[in-house]
């Protein structure tokens, strides 16, 4: 690193106070969570005051009302589901079509294809899945995430077989020469490979389907199910006015994903811009 | 040898196949039921007539349909500005010498990773409660009522909203695009004496412009397809003038008795995004070239 550059102090200031712009809502979040009904009031200093206790108790009665864990449990079981299904399969299918890409002009096509549903909006699908996948018996949680794993597939699908040249083709010739099948080279050899784009990956596909409101809406309504975004959706009514429980309820949904963000930030932050690059 | 490529390819089809049928069951399928449903007047329950073209010629003269693109392309346009101008300005800071850089880049990321319908409902309380406080305070007029019950504002507080998250993504896409300029670009442009206003427009700019492109195309489709911030913020109003496209096909498609008709329009939907996307891309790509 070149040390003669000096610190642009001023710059490094006006970022810090910029910050403000993001916490000011989750300040507010935070705050409005912890106070009671009757502390609400219509100035500006008494908003932005702290509550006269922290006491948990709003967070219990949202847990109860908005069925907390039920509808956490849903959204771990479809984006964790979804994420190992999407890593394993869309590998595969990258591999594949960016191999087959090379040699011949119908994994071409075949890619092209796929890669070109990016720019299909959900809006148009919508209507006719609803049927398909109630008619199909899929207007469930598995239906969710088979939905997923097809949504997310022309994204995927694009980065994976963009990493394919990454991966030189001698270690696969070698592994056929000893013998290997394709399938087995495929798991023994290129998949660990492609482990920086596994992150990738998961990260992208796991932020988009994590919060991710219209496709439980559409696809999990009357059944009861809920994932953590759709229960503030469903819950918006029993919450009336009073703004502390929707609060401690809004802030039980963001807590997951922050959590796992000040864990991960240094994995995801790479994640995000590397598929922007290859992207 | 040929009788182990003939296996491998064999292994290649036994993996595509399946992949292309559910590729096809899920995304072309509907999407071609959606075009058929559009020259239908289905309700979504009952029986239905085909209709030809009637629905499409319908959309153009539907008030509310025109009403929705107006807003939705108003929307898409000025976020779009909104959140290249901010995210480049944002990535110049972040990649300039700072301290606490990993630190301020991380925090400034953390509106991308929330979900777009509990930000709205934060900021919906925000728009109703806080700012008309602060309105009140100062004596200025427009902020007394709640910017979202009003009809000429409510747009701008989704906006707000839209370009809050939206500039965290664009931003560290800009970084990493500024992290491929090299070093040695700048040094030759400071021994030019260019000044850092020239140097940007001269030198950076042009270098990162894959990276504009990149972040135009996003945007626009992401702000085109707005749906959880109008849900939790105006669920379209007042006066249906913060009904986007999507949230309009949403409302009146699924429980409006519009199935038929909403389908025309989520084709047509589907065929202005291609357009400004491929739109989008030409025009850059030739922008790219010429440099």
């Amino acid at each position: 690193m070149k040390e003669k550059k000096k610190t642009n102090w001023v710059l490094t200031i006006v970022l810090i106070l910029g910050t403000v712009t993001v916490f000011f809502p989750l300040y507010m979040a935070v705050i409005i969570a912890f106070k009671q009904p009757s502390e609400m009031t219509n100035d500006v200093a008494g908003a932005l005051a702290f509550p006269a206790k922290w006491s948990l108790d709003n967070f219990r009665q949202a847990m109860e009302v908005t069925d907390f864990w039920r509808s956490l449990g849903n959204s771990l079981l479809i984006t964790l589901t979804t994420i190992v299904l999407a890593v394993l399969l869309h590998s595969l299918a990258g591999y594949v079509i960016g191999r087959g890409m090379a040699k011949k002009k119908s994994f071409r096509v075949i890619y092209l294809y796929i890669v070109s549903g990016m720019f299909v909006p959900f809006s148009i699908l919508m209507m006719p899945l609803v049927k398909q996948t109630a008619q199909m018996g899929l207007g469930n949680r598995a239906g969710v995430i088979l939905l997923y794993l097809v949504f997310y597939m022309p994204m995927n699908v694009l980065l994976y077989t963009g990493y394919m040249k990454n991966i030189p083709m001698a270690l696969e010739e070698a592994a056929d020469i000893d013998g290997a099948s394709t399938w087995k080279t495929f798991w023994k050899i290129v998949f660990p490979m492609m482990s920086p784009m596994h992150a990738t990956v998961a990260i992208l596909t796991a932020l988009g389907t994590w919060n991710d409101v219209m496709t439980p809406l559409v696809i999990l309504s009357g059944t009861g199910q809920n994932t953590l975004p759709l229960a503030q959706l469903n819950f918006q009514t029993q919450f009336g006015t009073n703004y502390n429980l929707a609060f401690a309820s809004y802030l039980l949904a963001l807590i997951p994903i922050l959590v796992f963000y000040i864990i991960c930030q240094k994995q995801i932050l790479n994640g995000v811009a590397n598929g922007a690059v290859k992207g | 040898m040929k009788r182990k490529m003939a296996n491998r390819e064999k292994t290649f089809w036994a993996v595509t196949i399946p992949v292309l049928i559910l590729f096809f069951t899920f995304n072309t399928l509907p999407m071609i039921k959606g075009v058929i449903y559009s020259f239908t007047n289905y309700r979504g329950y009952g029986t239905y007539d085909y209709v030809g073209f009637r629905n499409y010629m319908d959309l153009f003269t539907d008030a509310r349909v025109g009403k929705s693109y107006l807003f939705t392309f108003k929307y898409a346009l000025a976020g779009t500005v909104l959140v290249n101008v901010i995210s480049l300005i944002m990535a110049l800071g972040l990649n300039s010498q700072i301290r606490f850089k990993s630190a301020l880049r991380g925090i400034y990321f953390v509106p991308n990773i929330l979900g777009g319908l509990v930000i709205g409902y934060i900021f919906s309380f925000i728009f109703t409660y806080i700012l008309p406080a602060v309105g009140d305070m100062f004596g200025i007029g427009f902020l007394q009522n709640s910017i979202l019950a009003s009809e000429k504002y409510a747009w701008i507080g989704v906006l707000i909203v839209g370009v809050w998250q939206a500039v965290a993504m664009n931003t560290i896409i800009y970084i990493s695009g500024l992290q491929t300029v090299p070093q040695d670009v700048y040094e030759a442009s400071m021994l030019d004496g260019a000044s850092k206003w020239k140097e940007f427009w001269k030198v950076t700019l042009p270098l990162v412009l894959p990276f504009v492109t990149i972040n135009l195309v996003l945007s626009t489709k992401n702000f085109l397809m707005v749906f959880d911030q109008i849900v939790s913020l105006t669920k379209g109003g007042p006066a249906q003038s913060t009904e986007s496209i999507s949230y309009l096909i949403y409302k009146n498609g699924m429980d409006g008795g519009q199935f038929g008709f909403q389908s025309a329009n989520a084709v047509i939907f589907f065929l202005v995004i291609v357009a400004i996307s491929i739109f989008q891309m030409t025009v850059m790509n030739k922008k790219e070239e010429q440099l």
